[in-house]
C-alpha cells in the first residue's frame, strides 16, 4: 500500500488525523427553484474513503459537493469537520480542503506554470515544484505558452496538477475527469487510491465507472426528485 | 494545528497583487480603456461650453472629478467578474489565507491599474481646463486620497452584483450614490485652494473616509463575496 504512494510521489499529509471520520453530513436538505434535491441526507466520510456521487444531471451532485466545501449553505442540517461546525470554523476547514469545481479557474492571460505557481501557492503549497508538477499532467514543453492557447483538456489538466502537490486530507472533487484522456483518467484513479491509502479521503462525482474495486470505493446515490 | 510558514498575511497580499498586476500588464485594455475614457469625456466639456477660461476654471474640479468616477465604474466590472467566471474566485474563497487579505490585495491592484494613471494624467487635463494654478496641489491630493475610495467603495458593489448575468446598471445605482461625499468634498478643497485659503478640513475629511473605508471595506467585500457564489 505504501509502495503506491511511494510510486506515485506523493508526499505524506500535513497532519495525519488520528480521528477516522474527516467530514460528517448531518440531516443535509437542499431546496433549488421550490424543488427538493435532497432530504436528511446524512452520511460521514473516514480517511480513506474514496465516495463517488452519482445521479442524473439536475439530481444535486454539485449542490451536495458545493454544501460540503462550504461554498452554499444546506436549507437545513450540518457539516461537520473533526466534529467542528464547518461554518464556523471555516478557517480550520479551509486548510484541510482542497475543492475542485466544475470550472478549472485557469487564467488565459498567463502561463501554464504561471497559473500553476499561483494555485499552489494560494493553497499554501510549495509553488517552486509548479515545473515538475506539469511533467505529471503530460504538461512538459507547455510550461511557457499561454493558457489561452491551450485547449479544455489541458486548462483541466493544470487546475489538477496541484493534487500531486497537496498535503490536505480532503478532496471534494466535481467532475475531475472532464475533457481528460483514458491515460489520464487511470493516472487520476491511481492518484485517488494512494491518496485514500496515506490516510486522505476522496469525494467526487463523475458519470464514469471508477476502475476501482468494489470494495475500495462507496456511492452516495441521489434521485432526480420531482416534488 | 500546525502552523504553515507559507500561510502569512504578506505573502498571500503580494500573490495576489503580482498575479492581478501581471494580468493587467498582458491584458492592457485594462489599463488604457478607462484612461481614455477619462481623457475623452474631460475633452468633451471645453467643446461643448465654449473655451472661455473663467467658465472652465469654474467648473474645472467637478469635471476631473465626475469623470474619474465614471472611468473608476467603467473599469470596475473587471475586479471580480473575470475570477468568478473562470472559477478563480472559487477557489479564492475556499483557500486557508483569509479572505479579506485576498480581497484587499485585489482592490489595490485595481486602483494601480485605474486610479493611479488618471493621477498622473489629471494635471495635464487640468492645464486644457484652465484650473486655478492655485489648485493644482488640492487635485493631486484629493486624487491621491480620493480615488482609493472609489476602488474600495465599488469593490463593494461589484462583490454583490458579481453573480448576476447584467449587473452593470445596477452596480451604477448602487455605488455612484456612495461616492457622493468624496465628490464633494474633493472639488469643495480644489475650489477652496482656488481662492488660497487653507483646505486642510476637506482633506481630513477625505482622509478619514479613505482610512474608514481601506479598513471596514474588505470585510463587506468578503461578506458580500460569500453571499454571492453561494
Amino acid at each position: 500500500m505504501i509502495l503506491l504512494a511511494h510510486s506515485l510521489n506523493i508526499q505524506p499529509l500535513k497532519n495525519p488525523k488520528s480521528n477516522p471520520v474527516l467530514l460528517s453530513a448531518n440531516g443535509l436538505t437542499c431546496i433549488r427553484e421550490d424543488r427538493i434535491l435532497f432530504e436528511a441526507l446524512s452520511f460521514s466520510v473516514c480517511s480513506g474513503d474514496v465516495i463517488q456521487v452519482e445521479g442524473p444531471n439536475g439530481s444535486g451532485k454539485t449542490s451536495l459537493l458545493r454544501i460540503l466545501a462550504g461554498l452554499s449553505q444546506p436549507y437545513d442540517g450540518t457539516v461537520l469537520f473533526s466534529e467542528q461546525n464547518i461554518a464556523e470554523h471555516s478557517d480550520v476547514f479551509h486548510q484541510n480542503l482542497l475543492y475542485l469545481g466544475h470550472l478549472p479557474g485557469v487564467k488565459g492571460e498567463m502561463t501554464a506554470q504561471e497559473n500553476l505557481e499561483f494555485t499552489l501557492a494560494l493553497q499554501g503549497n510549495d509553488s517552486s515544484k509548479a515545473e515538475e508538477t506539469l511533467e505529471k499532467v503530460n504538461l512538459l514543453g507547455f510550461e511557457d505558452a499561454l493558457a489561452s492557447h491551450l485547449s479544455a483538456g489541458q486548462h483541466r489538466r493544470i487546475s489538477l496538477a496541484r493534487l500531486w502537490q497537496s498535503k490536505v486530507p480532503i478532496w471534494i472533487l466535481d467532475e475531475p475527469f472532464t475533457a481528460i484522456d483514458k491515460q489520464g483518467v487511470t493516472q487520476l484513479e491511481q492518484l485517488f487510491l494512494a491518496h485514500a491509502q496515506r490516510g486522505g479521503c476522496v469525494i467526487l462525482t463523475t458519470h464514469q465507472d471508477l476502475s476501482f474495486p468494489e470494495d475500495k470505493v462507496k456511492k452516495i446515490t441521489l434521485d432526480y426528485r420531482f416534488y | 494545528m500546525i502552523p504553515d510558514q507559507n500561510l502569512s498575511y504578506r505573502s498571500a497580499f503580494n500573490l495576489i497583487i503580482k498575479r492581478d498586476l501581471t494580468i493587467a500588464f498582458r491584458h492592457r485594455d485594462d489599463i488604457i480603456n478607462p484612461l481614455l475614457f477619462f481623457i475623452i469625456v474631460v475633452t468633451l466639456f471645453p467643446l461643448g461650453i465654449g473655451p472661455e477660461s473663467t467658465t472652465l476654471s469654474r467648473i474645472a474640479p467637478g469635471i476631473i472629478w465626475v469623470a474619474a468616477l465614471l472611468s473608476t465604474l467603467l473599469s470596475l466590472d473587471r475586479l471580480f467578474k473575470s475570477d468568478h467566471e473562470d472559477g478563480s474566485l472559487e477557489q479564492m474563497m475556499l483557500s486557508p489565507h483569509p479572505i479579506f487579505i485576498l480581497v484587499l490585495a485585489k482592490i489595490i491592484a485595481h486602483w494601480m491599474v485605474t486610479g493611479l494613471p488618471l493621477i498622473f494624467i489629471a494635471p495635464l487635463l487640468a492645464v486644457l481646463l484652465h484650473l486655478n494654478e492655485n489648485s493644482y496641489s488640492a487635485l493631486m491630493l484629493t486624487l491621491l486620497l480620493g480615488t482609493p475610495i472609489l476602488s474600495l467603495l465599488g469593490a463593494i458593489g461589484v462583490a454583490l452584483t458579481v453573480g448576476l448575468k447584467k449587473g452593470g446598471v445596477l452596480l451604477s445605482l448602487l455605488v455612484l450614490p456612495l461616492y457622493i461625499p468624496v465628490l464633494i468634498f474633493a472639488t469643495s478643497a480644489i475650489d477652496t485652494a482656488a481662492m488660497n485659503l487653507p483646505y486642510s478640513g476637506q482633506l481630513a475629511i477625505i482622509a478619514a473616509l479613505f482610512f474608514g473605508s481601506l479598513t471596514l471595506a474588505p470585510f463587506a467585500v468578503s461578506a458580500a463575496l460569500k453571499v454571492s457564489t453561494n
